[in-house]
């Protein structure tokens, strides 16, 4: 089951007038972060995306640092609730409380009360009396984390819910986006996004956020991974246009990125794909594809890759590839929001 | 105080700076975001026209090392900390527009030890206008001004608002609740 993304209304919070800081210049004020949870990125202004990516570049700053540690959360608390499995994510969220200062807590589902029944919203509750401020929630079930977000009196940071998002990963594709692209802007970049996009709340934040940003966006893949997509590129986006297409071709011709998704074998329940041979023979990236679009064209995957059916391994590794970055903003990203959600006003 | 205050007040900072050094060697100035970056580049420059010499100049930002994330009303924007020089064994002069309840100052000073390990710490402001809270006192003041803690003091610089001078506002008490 899914949240339909489409029909769900942003939760807009008003910012409220700001108080004027003693010792900024008008124009340059800063800006009370009003959001207490971090859902989805349909929640978020452009003008918050871009608080959260200059946030991010100083965050790159401290992790350039011989120590790369500052004390802006010590005292905090920061809880990492994972129900599925996963590297990259909890390990940046972890990597990134800790260069915070904040004291960080991993509890895995499978080796927690949860393996004895325990339901999310007492487990949810325990980690609450527990002490934390923040709790990052990776879970199975799409809109999970808004169950968290209704009982946690903190903080609660969506790590990727289901099918339906993951704003953290939007984000860090974002920032990784401006920093490779000329100008350092997605306006006006064709953007594709190719494969397994039915299963994937990596592509469903990422419409959020490039659409946002004004890039122009192609979710490309099989018919039967595109299902549903077609309605919701109709609806639009909070209003903004996006292409569906089944034509690889179409879609990667003079594309500025191409971001391959990965075939999510656990999530298939039978008939979507004849074989992963198949699929790679007519939709994996490979040299030749990649050839269709522009010769600087950057290369992405949000991780883990199956080497060989979404992407051919010398392009993973390639010259146009991007997907260590990613990796590496990741960090800095996920620094940036628990930062500002830890200083928020709601 | 007017611009040619200000003027006077950065240049026998300069002057004193370099008295308490007894001359240039070792002597770095770093200012904090965001007016005392401009204030360290005037005192570097005033230094320069009367001893011949280039002080090393850095912008400390010291956002991440507040102890009031959750008191301030708004997160404040981070603009970066450049400090181009070694400081192991330098005597660093921390520089800042006005000096208040003197948590700024200890934030900086956390900040710069991640840096290094400086052989002294000095401090210099433009204004003290009192009311520490911590036990901090500045080296180099250019004026002390005794404030009320409902009073704003505005201190505007060309290179940030276009025009030097500064100003003391009264403002109503703000109810600032705790965020989360």
């Amino acid at each position: 089951m899914t949240t339909p993304v489409s029909e769900r209304q942003s939760p807009e919070t008003p910012v409220d007038e700001l108080i004027p800081s003693v010792d900024e210049a008008p124009g340059s004020r800063p800006v009370a972060w009003p959001h207490r949870h971090l859902l989805d990125v349909d929640a978020l202004t452009i003008d918050e995306i871009e608080t959260v990516m200059r946030t991010a570049d100083a965050m790159r700053q401290v992790l350039a640092r011989p120590i790369p540690k500052v004390p802006a959360l010590r005292g905090r608390s920061v809880t990492i609730l994972f129900y599925e499995a996963s590297t990259r994510t909890r390990v940046s969220f972890e990597v990134g409380a800790k260069n915070l200062s904040a004291d960080v807590v991993n509890i895995a589902a499978a080796t927690s009360s949860v393996a004895k029944g325990e339901s999310l919203v007492d487990t949810v509750r325990t980690i609450e009396a527990l002490g934390a401020d923040i709790l990052v929630i990776r879970h199975p079930v799409s809109g999970a984390p808004y169950l968290a977000a209704s009982v946690f009196g903190g903080s609660v940071v969506n790590g990727g819910d289901g099918w339906h998002a993951h704003p953290t990963q939007a984000l860090l594709d974002l920032y990784t986006m401006r920093q490779r692209l000329p100008r350092g802007s997605v306006a006006g970049r064709k953007v594709v996004i190719l494969g397994d996009v039915l299963h994937s709340r990596v592509a469903r934040s990422n419409v959020w956020a490039l659409t946002a940003a004004g890039a122009d966006v192609w979710l490309c893949g099989p018919p039967t991974l595109l299902r549903g997509f077609d309605a919701w590129a109709r609806a639009g986006a909070g209003g903004r246009r996006f292409t569906v297409t089944s034509s690889v071709v179409d879609a990667l011709r003079d594309a500025d990125v191409v971001m391959a998704l990965r075939i999510q074998k656990e999530r298939m329940t039978g008939g979507l794909l004849p074989s992963l041979r198949e699929y790679a023979t007519r939709y994996g990236l490979t040299r030749e594809r990649l050839s269709l679009a522009r010769p600087d064209a950057i290369v992405m995957h949000p991780g883990p890759m199956n080497e060989g059916v979404e992407i051919a391994p010398a392009v993973a590794t390639g010259a146009q590839s991007v997907i260590a970055d990613q990796v590496a903003n990741g960090v800095a990203i996920r620094m940036a929001l628990l930062y500002l959600l830890a200083g928020a006003r709601t | 105080m007017t611009a040619d205050e200000i003027r006077r007040a950065t240049v026998r900072i300069s002057h004193e700076v370099v008295e308490k050094q007894a001359g240039t060697e070792g002597l770095a100035l770093i200012g904090i975001q965001r007016r005392g970056v401009p204030l360290a580049r005037r005192i570097a420059g005033a230094i320069r026209d009367h001893e011949g010499v280039e002080l090393p100049v850095g912008a400390l930002d010291i956002t991440f090392y507040r102890d009031d994330l959750s008191l301030v009303a708004q997160q404040p924007l981070v603009k970066g900390t450049d400090l181009p020089f070694d400081l192991n064994g330098r005597t660093v002069v921390l520089v800042d527009d006005v000096l208040y309840t003197g948590r700024t100052i200890r934030a900086a000073m956390d900040a710069l030890v991640d840096f290094g390990r400086p052989h002294a710490i000095r401090l210099a402001v433009l204004v003290d206008r009192g009311h520490r809270e911590l036990p901090i006192r500045a080296d180099h003041v250019g004026k002390n001004v005794p404030t009320s803690r409902e009073e704003v003091v505005r201190v505007h610089l060309a290179e940030v608002d276009d025009e030097d001078g500064v100003d003391i506002e009264r403002t109503e008490p703000v109810l600032v609740g705790r965020a989360g």
